[in-house]
C-alpha cells in the first residue's frame, strides 16, 4: 500500500446554512495524479481551500501531508505548492524575480535557488527568457513557468487549480507532460479541471456533486462501472446541472 | 524574516518598475513645489501703486518721485482722503497704497523722524511682501540721500506696513503643509489600497495566502515600501520648500517628523482598509479620489478656512483625518508650537489609526473564511 498524502474523513464545511462540503471520505496517495472534477458550484473550490490551509473544516478530519488542516494549517502551507486558474505570476518581474521571489517566500536558500533557477530554465528551454518580464511571455509559457514554481521547493503535493484555463491544445498536451514528470518525481498532483480529456489522463478521478464526491474510482473503472466511452459522458450522467439558486460561486 | 525581506524586496521592484507609480511618488508633489513656487513670482514690475499724500510738500514730492522712477512701481493715481484707499484696491490695478502722514516735511525737519505708511493688498500675499520690501529699501535709499545732502545723520523716515484683507499673510505659507498633507493621505492610501486589489484582481493573492507567509507579513510587506517613500518624500517637501521659499520648519523637526510618521501609518491602514472592501484597482481608486482627495482638498482646511464653513461642513470635516494633520503640522511648521498645543489632534490620529487597523483585519479573518 502506497504511502498517503491526503487523508480526508466526513469532511463538512458550512457557510452559514448552506452546506458546501457534506461528508467527504477519500485518500490520495504519494506520486499519484487525482482529479477533482465537479461542475461550478459543486464544492470542489471549498474542498481546496480547506486542503491547502487556507479555511479550517467545520467538521471531519483532514491530514495533508502529515498536517492536520484543523491544528497546523501554516504546516501544510509549507509541504504544499499551489497554482490557480488565474495567472499567479508578477507580470512585471522577469522570470529569475519570480523564481526567486517565490523560492524566498517557501524559505529557500538563495543559493539553492539559483541553482534550481538554472536547472529549471534549461528544462523548460528558457534560457533566454531568464531576464524578460513576465508580460512579455506568451500564455503557455507561463503557465508551464507557473506550474515550476510551485514545485520549485519541491512540495509534497501540488495543487493545480484549473491550470490549462485558456491554453492551446499543444501547450496543454506539454503541460500534461510536466505533469507526468512531477508525478514520477514522487510529487502528488491534486488536479481540478473542466476538460474531460485531462481527466483521462489522471490515475484516480474524484466527480463532486451539489458538495459530495458521488464517484471516485480510475478513469477506465468509471467508465465500466457507468457504462460509458469516456469520462466525459461519466460525467455527464452523473453531475446533473446544478440548481440556479445555489449561492456559491466558483467550482 | 529572510522571507519578509525578499517580498518587500519584491514590492520594491514593483514600484521601480512601473513608472506611472514613480511618477505619482515623486513627480507629483514636486511638480506641485514647483508650481506653487514659480506661480509665485519672485520679481515686481510695474506694480500699480496709488499716492495719498496728505502733507503735498518738497520732501513727499520727492519721495513720490523717487518710488515711482523705478522700474518696479508705476502710479495709478492721487488719493485725496482715507476713504479713497479702499476703492482704489477695489479697482484692482492698485497694489498698494502709499499714505505720507499731514505735514511730513515739517515734522521731519522739527522732530528728526516721520511716519510712511505702506498698505498692501493682502489678498495677494506674495505680490504684498514683494512690494513692502522693495518699498521699505527705496525709503531707505532715500533717507540715506537726505543725510548725505543735509550733512546730519538724524533724519529718518519710518516706513509702517499695514496689511489688507489678510493681515496674517496667511496663504502664502499655507500650501506646504497643504501640500504634504494631501500628498501623504493620496500616496498612502491610494497606494495601497491599489496595490493590494491589484494582487486579488490577478490573482496572486491567493497564491501568496496558500504560501508560508502570514496575512500580517503580506500586508506589512505590501506598506513597508510605502512607509520608507513617503516619509523620504516628506523630506524631499521639507527640504525644497526651503530652498525655494526660504520656509523652515519653526518647532521642532523631531516632533514633526514623529507625527507625520503616525499620520503616515494612519493613511496606510486607511489603504489597506479600502482594499479590504473593494474588489477591483478602479473601485479602490474611485473611493481613494472621491473618499480621500476631495475632502482632503475641500474640507480640511487645505484651501477654505474651516472657520468660515458652515456649521453643518464643520461637523463633517471632523470625520476627514487630514484636518488634523493640518492642524499638527501647521502648529509645529509655522507656529512653532509644541506637543501641549496638539495632544488633542495627535490622539484623534491615534485612534484613527487604531480603529482603521481594528476593522481590516476583521474585514480580512472574514474573508480567509
Amino acid at each position: 500500500m502506497p504511502e498517503k498524502v491526503i487523508t480526508v474523513q466526513h469532511l463538512m464545511k458550512k457557510f452559514g446554512g448552506f452546506i458546501a462540503n457534506d461528508d467527504l471520505n477519500f485518500d490520495v496517495y504519494k506520486g499519484e495524479i487525482f482529479g477533482f472534477l465537479g461542475a461550478n458550484g459543486a464544492g470542489k473550490t471549498t474542498a481546496i481551500r480547506i486542503l491547502s490551509g487556507l479555511s479550517r473544516p467545520t467538521s471531519g478530519e483532514v491530514i495533508v501531508a502529515g498536517y492536520d488542516a484543523n491544528k497546523k494549517p501554516e504546516m501544510i502551507k509549507r509541504n504544499i505548492g499551489y497554482m490557480c486558474q488565474k495567472f499567479s505570476l508578477y507580470e512585471d518581474l522577469t522570470v529569475r524575480e519570480n523564481i526567486i521571489l517565490y523560492g524566498g517566500i517557501y524559505g529557500m536558500k538563495l543559493a539553492v535557488i539559483k541553482n534550481r533557477v538554472h536547472d529549471l530554465l534549461e528544462r523548460l528551454n528558457f534560457e533566454e527568457y531568464e531576464n524578460r518580464i513576465i508580460a512579455d511571455l506568451p500564455l503557455g509559457l507561463r503557465q508551464k513557468l507557473a506550474f515550476a514554481v510551485a514545485v520549485l521547493h519541491e512540495p509534497k503535493i501540488v495543487f493545480l487549480d484549473e491550470p490549462t484555463g485558456g491554453v492551446d491544445p499543444i501547450t496543454r498536451r506539454q503541460f500534461w507532460e510536466m505533469i507526468y514528470e512531477t508525478a514520477a518525481g514522487g510529487i502528488t498532483v491534486f488536479v481540478t479541471t473542466h476538460y474531460m480529456d485531462e481527466a483521462e489522463y489522471c490515475d484516480r478521478i474524484s466527480i463532486m456533486n451539489e458538495g459530495k464526491i458521488v464517484a471516485l474510482d480510475t478513469p477506465a473503472e468509471l467508465k465500466r462501472k457507468y457504462n460509458a466511452e469516456t469520462v466525459e459522458e461519466v460525467f455527464i450522467k452523473i453531475a446533473r446541472p446544478v440548481a440556479p439558486h445555489t449561492p456559491l460561486k466558483g467550482g | 524574516m529572510k522571507r519578509f525581506l525578499g517580498f518587500v524586496k519584491k514590492e520594491f521592484l514593483h514600484i521601480f518598475r512601473d513608472y506611472r507609480t514613480l511618477i505619482i511618488l515623486f513627480g507629483i508633489p514636486v511638480a506641485q513645489i514647483l508650481i506653487f513656487g514659480f506661480a509665485v513670482s519672485t520679481e515686481i514690475k510695474n506694480a500699480g501703486i496709488a499716492f495719498l499724500d496728505l502733507s503735498h510738500d518738497e520732501i513727499t514730492q520727492k519721495l513720490t518721485n523717487k518710488i515711482v522712477s523705478s522700474d518696479f512701481f508705476r502710479k495709478t493715481e492721487d488719493l485725496l482722503s482715507y476713504n479713497d484707499i479702499d476703492r482704489a484696491f477695489k479697482k484692482g490695478m492698485t497694489k498698494a497704497v502709499i499714505v505720507y502722514e499731514r505735514d511730513l516735511g515739517s515734522k521731519l525737519m522739527k522732530e528728526g523722524k516721520a511716519s510712511v505708511s505702506i498698505i498692501t493688498d493682502g489678498s495677494e500675499p506674495n505680490v504684498a511682501t514683494l512690494i513692502t520690501n522693495y518699498t521699505f529699501a527705496i525709503i531707505n535709499d532715500f533717507n540715506r540721500d537726505m543725510n548725505r545732502t543735509a550733512g546730519n545723520n538724524s533724519i529718518l523716515i519710518q516706513p509702517e506696513v499695514k496689511m489688507l484683507y489678510n493681515p496674517e499673510l496667511k496663504s502664502h505659507f499655507m500650501f506646504v503643509p497643504g501640500v504634504i498633507t494631501l500628498i501623504l493621505i493620496l500616496i498612502c492610501a491610494l497606494m495601497t489600497s491599489v496595490t493590494i486589489t491589484r494582487e486579488k484582481e490577478f490573482g496572486t493573492m491567493e497564491v501568496l495566502l496558500v504560501s508560508p507567509l502570514k496575512p500580517i507579513q503580506i500586508i506589512l510587506g505590501k506598506v513597508a515600501p510605502y512607509f520608507l517613500l513617503s516619509f523620504l518624500n516628506v523630506i524631499v517637501i521639507l527640504v525644497m520648500s526651503w530652498l525655494v521659499f526660504g520656509l523652515p520648519v519653526k518647532g521642532s523637526l523631531a516632533l514633526l517628523l514623529v507625527l507625520t510618521m503616525l499620520y503616515i501609518l494612519m493613511s496606510l491602514s486607511l489603504g489597506i482598509l479600502i482594499s479590504t472592501v473593494s474588489k477591483t484597482m478602479q473601485q479602490a481608486m474611485f473611493i481613494s479620489f472621491i473618499g480621500l482627495m476631495l475632502p482632503t482638498i475641500l474640507l480640511s482646511g487645505f484651501i477654505y478656512p474651516i472657520e468660515n464653513m458652515p456649521k453643518i461642513y464643520d461637523y463633517v470635516s471632523m470625520i476627514v483625518p487630514p484636518r488634523y494633520f493640518i492642524i499638527i503640522i501647521k502648529s509645529i511648521m509655522i507656529k512653532g508650537t509644541g506637543i501641549l498645543f496638539i495632544w488633542k489632534e495627535t490622539l484623534i490620529l491615534l485612534l484613527m489609526t487604531a480603529l482603521f487597523i481594528g476593522v481590516s483585519v476583521r474585514k480580512f479573518k472574514v474573508r480567509l473564511q
